[in-house]
């Protein structure tokens, strides 16, 4: 029997867990409904005034965008630990460390990407113009990625611990940081006139150093949990 | 030639043998960081001369400045034992990242609070999101980060290796937060006032400043030694010496 690549396990994994959340399709729409809801109370809270709003919506929608991806790491890897699927994975010949890229870009896919969509949409209910509103997506489609690898650490980290789910959230939220600031930097200093050009090369400079790194420490991590 | 430098390096590595060498060591510490805490404070606070814009209040700077250092200097070591720890597997190197995380904190907490007190007569703000004060603030919590994980986790091993590697995720991101921070500020022009671009500092301020820096090391080093001979104690708890040590030197002092 010929071993399948690593490429082909890797997409194997992503099409199996697309399916998995396809078939739990709830836990998908949770995400992006917290997406739209945290989004949505800032109008409410701040109050309606357009010119407010139109400056604080990169801040918000990227603030957004990342509580909503660490509501969704809590799943990452849970249901695989449970019924022992992880441990199946530990023992394959591909590398843990490829098979974790197969399983972020799974869930970037899952919960990452509705948000990006999505985002537009919700730039509008703020007042952005189509400018401004491109580049949220740009910068949403090259930093949500980076928080989906980083945000891997800290679910492999805490895998079984109690109290996991505040945990991870003290764990990751400081890391996620300078994506949140080059994010949101992005679409302020495009509408100020600057460019978003820096901005946006620094958060894809930060993607590949999170596809890098992320994997590597993640893949470790997700042996201390398990051995 | 070489027989004779052959020392055992990791004689050390054996928490029974490193605890009386704590033991003896930290006196000396203690008594050392007393004295350079001392002088730095006296030199610092009655020597050194009233600055020309600021006045009495930059004189925190004694206090400030060295914490500061201090706290990205114990991130640093802190995330250095714990590789070592998870490269070597030495027990005692696990140790000694779980006795660095607290006193690294509490610099962290003061190189703020200080900052803070300095912030209000010089800026007009507690606080201000500048690149120094941001990237301080996270560093606090990755410490607490740290000491969290290692606190939720039952299983001794497992905590002390998913720390350790949260520690030095953590190292990698300290330089990306700093240098981005300070990116993003230039940018927005915001009120930042910076070491840098202060006048040019009299050699006894540069002295008291590096003497207090000396002194907070070797007193995060006597501290860290004695919460070392607690954390070796607590752990080898059920051996046969560390019952023994601990008769010795916690239950008679009683």
């Amino acid at each position: 029997m010929s071993q399948p690549g690593m490429l082909a396990a890797v997409c194997e994994l992503i099409r199996r867990d697309i399916l998995l959340a396809m078939r739990r399709r709830s836990d998908v729409m949770t995400t992006v409904l917290f997406f739209v809801m945290v989004a949505s109370l800032f109008p409410l809270g701040i109050g309606p005034e357009p010119a407010v709003l139109r400056m604080i919506a990169p801040g918000v929608l990227w603030v957004g965008a990342l509580l909503s991806c660490l509501l969704s790491l809590g799943r990452l890897f849970t249901a695989d630990y449970a019924d022992g699927v992880l441990e199946q994975m530990l023992l394959i010949p591909q590398p843990l460390s490829v098979l974790v890229i197969g399983k972020v870009t799974a869930h970037w896919l899952i919960s990452g990407l509705p948000v990006v969509l999505l985002s537009p949409l919700l730039g509008l209910q703020f007042g952005l113009n189509a400018e401004a509103l491109g580049v949220l997506t740009l910068s949403l489609l090259l930093g949500t990625p980076t928080l989906s690898f980083i945000g891997a650490i800290g679910a492999a980290l805490t895998l079984g611990v109690r109290g996991s789910n505040v945990l991870i959230a003290l764990l990751v939220l400081p890391l996620f940081i300078p994506v949140l600031i080059f994010g949101a930097g992005a679409v302020t200093s495009s509408a100020s006139g600057i460019g978003a050009g820096a901005h946006l090369s620094l958060l894809g400079a930060g993607l590949f150093i999170a596809l890098a790194l992320s994997p590597w420490a993640t893949a470790a991590s997700l042996r201390i949990a398990l051995e | 030639m070489m027989d004779r430098l052959h020392i055992n390096w990791f004689k050390y590595s054996s928490p029974q043998a490193f605890y009386p060498l704590a033991g003896h060591l930290l006196p000396w510490f203690a008594a050392a960081a007393t004295l350079l805490i001392g002088v730095g404070l006296y030199l610092g606070f009655f020597v050194a001369p009233t600055d020309f814009q600021q006045g009495q209040s930059y004189r925190i700077i004694f206090v400030h400045v060295p914490a500061a250092w201090m706290s990205m200097f114990l991130y640093v070591m802190m995330a250095m034992w714990a590789g070592f720890g998870l490269g070597l597997n030495a027990r005692l190197s696990f140790m000694m990242a779980q006795a660095i995380a607290p006193t690294g904190a509490l610099f962290t907490f003061i190189a703020l609070v200080t900052g803070a007190m300095w912030g209000k007569p010089t800026w007009g703000a507690w606080w201000v999101w500048d690149a120094r004060l941001t990237s301080e603030l996270i560093l606090l919590f990755l410490y607490g980060g740290v000491m969290l994980l290692r606190a939720s986790i039952d299983d001794l091993r497992r905590a002390d290796r998913a720390s350790a590697v949260f520690a030095l995720v953590g190292v990698v991101n300290v330089p990306i937060i700093y240098f981005s921070v300070r990116w993003w500020n230039t940018l927005h022009q915001g009120a930042s006032v910076s070491m840098t671009a202060a006048p040019k500092m009299a050699a006894t301020m540069l002295t008291a400043m590096l003497i207090m820096t000396l002194g907070f090391w070797l007193y995060s080093t006597a501290v860290t030694l004695g919460r070392m001979r607690c954390v070796i104690l607590e752990r080898e708890r059920r051996s046969a010496w560390g019952v023994h040590q601990a008769h010795r030197d916690v239950l008679e002092v009683h």
